[in-house]
C-alpha cells in the first residue's frame, strides 16, 4: 500500500488523499464495516479509539472516543450519509462533547470515500475531505485533520534552507 | 521586541497564499521595507500591504521603522514551529493508511 497522491482543492475546499492497496474492494471495505478493524487504525498508538456504536447504513451513526495516555477521551461521531458497499462510503465526521452530544462549535467535515479495483488485484481507495467554510477547514487544518500541506511544507524546508545557507543579518 | 506566540490557525492561512510565502521567503533578510517588498509583485501596493498584515497578524514577519523604511523581516522560529505542526498534521491520515495497510497485508 503506498498513499499515491494528495490534493487539495481550495475554490471547493477538499483535500483528497489516495491510496493503493493489494485487496479486493470487499476487503478495503471491511476497514471502515467493521467496528473492531476501525478501531484499529482510526486513532494512533497513543490515542486509540474506541467504537461504542457503528450503524454503517445511510442515516445510521458511528459513535466512538479517543483515549489519550493520561486517560484523557474526546469523543466524536459519525452521521452516515451514504453507504455503498464496498465502493462508496460518504459521512458527516464531528465532536462530542463529553456526554456524547454534537457539539456545534466544532466543524463538521464531510468524508467521501470511494473504493474500486484499478486491476491487477489492486483496489483504489480515494478520502476526500470537504469542508463547509475556509474558516472551518482552518480550524480542522489546526486540530489535525489535514494531510496533504506538502507544498506549503516544501515552501518553508526552502525557506529554512535558505536561511542555513545564507550570512546572518545580525 | 516583544513576539507574541504564533497562532497556528493563523499560520496555515497565511503560509496558503502563495504571494505571501514568496514574501516570507524575501523578508529572511530583513533587507527591504514595505514598498520595496511591494516592487516585486504584479500587484496594488495596497494588496501588498494586505499580505504583510495577514503574515504580521499571524506572526510570520515582523516589521521595524528604521529610518523611513518599515523593514519587513521573517519570523524564523514561528516557521520552525509552523514546519513541525504541519508534519504532525500530515501524519494524521498517512498513519491512518498505514494502519489500514497493516491490517490487510497481515493476511497475505
Amino acid at each position: 500500500m503506498t498513499v499515491t497522491a494528495v490534493r487539495k482543492d481550495p475554490e471547493k475546499l477538499t483535500v483528497t488523499l489516495d491510496a493503493a492497496f493489494e485487496a479486493s474492494p470487499e476487503r478495503v471495505w471491511q476497514l471502515w464495516a467493521d467496528p473492531r478493524q476501525l478501531e484499529r487504525w482510526w486513532g494512533p498508538p497513543t490515542y486509540p479509539a474506541t467504537v461504542t456504536a457503528h450503524d454503517l447504513r445511510s442515516g445510521g451513526r458511528v459513535e466512538y472516543h479517543m483515549t489519550g495516555p493520561e486517560g484523557d477521551q474526546s469523543r466524536g461521531y459519525w452521521e452516515i450519509l451514504e453507504a455503498n458497499a464496498p465502493h462508496r462510503l460518504v459521512f458527516r465526521d464531528g465532536f462530542a462533547d463529553a456526554d456524547g452530544r454534537p457539539n456545534s462549535d466544532m466543524p463538521i467535515n464531510e468524508v467521501r470515500v470511494m473504493i474500486n479495483e484499478v486491476g491487477g488485484g489492486q483496489t483504489r481507495m480515494s478520502i476526500e475531505s470537504v469542508f463547509p467554510d475556509a474558516a472551518a477547514m482552518e480550524q480542522l487544518l489546526a486540530m489535525g485533520m489535514e494531510q496533504g500541506l506538502q507544498e506549503a511544507v516544501g515552501q518553508i524546508d526552502a525557506i529554512l534552507a535558505e536561511d542555513v545557507a545564507s550570512t546572518p543579518g545580525r | 521586541m516583544q513576539i507574541a506566540p504564533p497562532d497556528f490557525d493563523r499560520m496555515f492561512g497565511a503560509l496558503a497564499d502563495a504571494t505571501r510565502r514568496d514574501i516570507v521567503r524575501r523578508a529572511i533578510g530583513g533587507e527591504e521595507g514595505v514598498a520595496e517588498l511591494a516592487e516585486h509583485y504584479p500587484m496594488s501596493f495596497a494588496a501588498v500591504q494586505k499580505h504583510i498584515a495577514i503574515l504580521e497578524r499571524a506572526g510570520m514577519v515582523t516589521k521595524e521603522r528604521i529610518g523611513r523604511r518599515k523593514v519587513v523581516r521573517t519570523n524564523l522560529e514561528g516557521l520552525r514551529r509552523a514546519r513541525r505542526l504541519l508534519d504532525q498534521y500530515e501524519e494524521l491520515w498517512r498513519g491512518r493508511v498505514t494502519r489500514m495497510s497493516a491490517l490487510v497485508t497481515d493476511e497475505t
